[in-house]
């Protein structure tokens, strides 16, 4: 049984646990033994996009200390995943950067790892509903997750009606979205907007950043579309009340 | 916007007065997804994996152009001198201005007509010849739009991108009061043609034409532009003086170079397989020429891209100006090309605005990316363009242009981020005090110092304790 540590990222670990939990299900699922290293924190992004290398440097080394001895690293974001896999070999220092790549080797998305990795073709939840899928960009493009989370929603039972524009940022891009929020603001409307227009009764993606402004967006104008993390529907735990949701 | 005065610094503001003005966003909907569409039309029916090797060759190509950009540059040179045309090396963009007005005067113009140019514009050209009593005429649509309106170009291959039709119209209206007051000028078709009716008789006027160039071809002496309406040879053929105004690292090596980034240049830009005309000048007209100007001249541009080579921003010198960057990009997409504040918008913009006019001034815009990637994933030349925006920061950063609070901020995260035990506690605490704050809402409409997230937007509020204690807990 592969041993696989969860990266549970900071924004999951301090906004929305139960992704975490549902990551945990679907991989014991999966067959593997999961454990989750206390000595994490984040994965140093914030820094290492803020210009500050030396901070960033020592935060991808700590994380690579307490992750390395497991045979899997698996994230339920793209982002965070993205960070480790193709920037940590760039951003520690030169001594490091073997131990890096090692680890950014074995470090995976969850519905990349259930699918690339273990080659699993279907969930055992059941969720016939309709959904429409935010392409977060650091999974598109940085590890060109797309089919995969499509494929285990399909197996659930989730028909995905696509919305114009998928690909496109929703705004969010860490600091970005307090630092420019004028023009996140508009670029989270028009996501919203796209989302709303498919009919879909729930909003998926795979990053809880992108997920919280999304949320955000549509709970203040309204919108009525519940608003997930792709890993909730897919461990059948979609009973929790939806991002910004209350009980 | 003037080109000495960059509005760069105050990107926000800009961005503040683009999202609020209505024209502006009407015309940037409008043209939202077309070039977009086209794009991925172009390489669908190119075939993805032919398409995305012209991309590694465009790559390889001008990577090597610049590891030997000097000897180039000589070998084009001599080739221009060879065929009776004048090189003329410009350092700085104040010292192409003096070069293109010297010729310009010695040639006696009155009027000047001007092919599209981003050189031209990032030296200021046309206020400079207009101060000095010679009469620039854009003889590009879109320029010739801009100019009507007395703007700059907020996009470099469609400069009047951000302007609606009906403007359109006004401007022609206005511009040309001896036309029928009646007349229907309703369609792009009808405004296309008054302006090449309109711009038909000055291509006899002028004596000097300024064109850019896509392309300098070491091997030949040759210089190509590509356009859609042909102006460009007209701009360049009938005058008896004729200017090119072109970047160091517009040089390849051969014709056949040349050739590969024909076929990536225009399917990037505008989804065409080649733009409508290409477009080679060669020095001046020969004995056995028909026609064709008396002089030639070339002006090399450097201001400030020399400084780029061997830096981590020599890869943008790969920049073959399609645009692509700018066509995807979410962000200009939002506020347009005039909120970047100086010549280049976009992503491409906002790593060679820095370079060219200082990270001082120029420092807001590499700030001004979610790192989506669409940028980097759409250039044929695979500039990795997140990367250095990044690269930017990091300069900033360590010439603490960074905003006093942001590193405040980050140094108290990255504190505790180091120290797992206290950030547990730290993160606990935050969670349990927005909680209380969303008092079983699940949402909070406003958060202190939080006022960029929920100014338009609802904080989702934490589920519960953090996953950490919950975790924790479950396991005993």
């Amino acid at each position: 049984m592969p041993r696989v540590a969860l990266f549970v990222t900071c924004l999951v670990d301090m906004f929305r646990p139960s992704v975490g939990f549902a990551t945990i299900k679907l991989l014991e699922e999966a067959g593997c033994t999961v454990e989750v290293p206390e000595a994490q924190t984040c994965c140093g992004q914030p820094a290492w996009n803020s210009g500050d290398r030396a901070t960033a440097a020592k935060i991808a080394q700590d994380v690579i200390r307490a992750f390395e001895g497991y045979d899997y690293v698996v994230a339920p974001s793209g982002s965070c995943t993205g960070t480790i896999v193709k920037d940590y070999p760039q951003m520690v220092e030169e001594a490091w950067v073997p131990r890096a790549e090692a680890l950014a080797a074995k470090t995976h998305e969850i519905t990349s790892f259930l699918t690339d990795v273990l080659g699993i073709t279907s969930v055992a939840a059941d969720v016939p509903r309709l959904a429409t899928y935010h392409d977060s960009c650091s999974g598109l493009r940085t590890l060109r997750v797309k089919e995969q989370p499509r494929a285990l929603l399909a197996s659930a039972g989730i028909t995905v009606r696509e919305m114009e524009e998928a690909e496109v940022c929703c705004g969010f891009g860490g600091t970005f979205c307090v630092k420019y929020p004028d023009i996140s603001t508009s670029m989270v409307g028009d996501k919203v907007r796209n989302a709303t227009e498919t009919g879909a009764e729930m909003l998926l993606a795979g990053d809880l950043g992108c997920l919280m402004n999304m949320a955000g967006k549509a709970s203040r104008e309204g919108r009525g579309i519940e608003v997930r993390h792709v890993v909730e529907v897919l461990a059948g735990m979609t009973d929790t009340p939806a991002i910004g949701e209350g009980k | 916007m003037s080109l000495d005065n960059p509005t760069t610094p105050q990107f926000k503001a800009n961005a503040r007065q683009a999202l609020a003005n209505e024209n502006l966003q009407s015309a940037l909907r409008g043209a939202r997804n077309g070039f977009v569409n086209g794009r991925a039309a172009a390489r669908a029916k190119l075939g993805p994996d032919e398409f995305d090797a012209l991309r590694d060759a465009g790559r390889d190509l001008k990577n090597h152009v610049l590891a030997n950009l000097g000897d180039y540059l000589e070998a084009y040179e001599a080739k221009v001198t060879a065929s009776g045309g004048h090189v003329h090396w410009a350092e700085t963009a104040e010292d192409a201005r003096a070069i293109v007005l010297d010729i310009c005067e010695q040639a006696g113009a009155k009027t000047v007509n001007k092919g599209k140019t981003m050189i031209s514009e990032e030296c200021g050209i046309n206020d400079h010849l207009a101060a000095h009593g010679i009469k620039p005429v854009e003889t590009d649509l879109g320029e010739y739009i801009i100019q009507l309106r007395g703007e700059h170009p907020s996009h470099i291959i469609a400069p009047a991108v951000h302007v609606t039709v009906p403007e359109v119209r006004d401007a022609f209206m206005e511009a040309h009061p001896h036309l029928d007051a009646e007349r229907d000028l309703s369609g792009l078709d009808t405004l296309l043609a008054e302006a090449r009716g309109e711009l038909r008789a000055k291509y006899f006027e002028a004596e000097v034409g300024i064109t850019g160039a896509n392309m300098l071809i070491a091997e030949t002496g040759q210089s190509i532009i590509v356009t859609n309406e042909g102006n460009g040879d007209l701009s360049q053929s009938l005058p008896k003086v004729h200017i090119v105004m072109a970047s160091i690292e517009k040089i390849v090596p051969t014709m056949e170079d040349a050739g590969t980034v024909l076929r990536i240049l225009a399917r990037s830009a505008t989804g065409q397989d080649m733009s409508v005309y290409t477009t080679l000048s060669a020095g001046p007209r020969r004995a056995e020429d028909p026609d064709g100007p008396e002089e030639y001249h070339v002006v090399l541009l450097d201001n400030g891209r020399s400084n780029m080579l061997g830096t981590e921003f020599q890869d943008m010198l790969r920049c073959i100006r399609c645009g692509a960057c700018i066509n995807h990009c979410p962000v200009y997409q939002t506020v347009g090309g005039h909120a970047y504040g100086w010549v280049y918008p976009g992503p491409m913009g906002s790593v060679l605005t820095p370079s060219l006019i200082g990270v001082e001034e120029g420092g807001q815009l590499p700030n001004a990316s979610t790192f989506c990637g669409r940028c980097e994933d759409v250039c044929p030349m695979r500039i990795p363009l997140p990367k250095m925006m990044r690269h930017w920061r990091e300069r900033e950063f360590e010439k603490k242009l960074t905003p006093g609070a942001t590193r405040w901020g980050l140094g108290v995260w990255a504190w505790f981020a180091r120290r797992p035990a206290l950030y547990r506690l730290g993160t606990r605490m935050g969670m349990a005090a927005l909680r209380v704050m969303g008092r079983g809402r699940g949402k909070l409409a406003s958060v202190p110092l939080a006022g960029g997230w929920t100014g338009s937007r609802d904080m989702p509020a934490p589920q519960g304790d953090t996953f950490m204690a919950q975790y924790k807990r479950a396991q005993r």
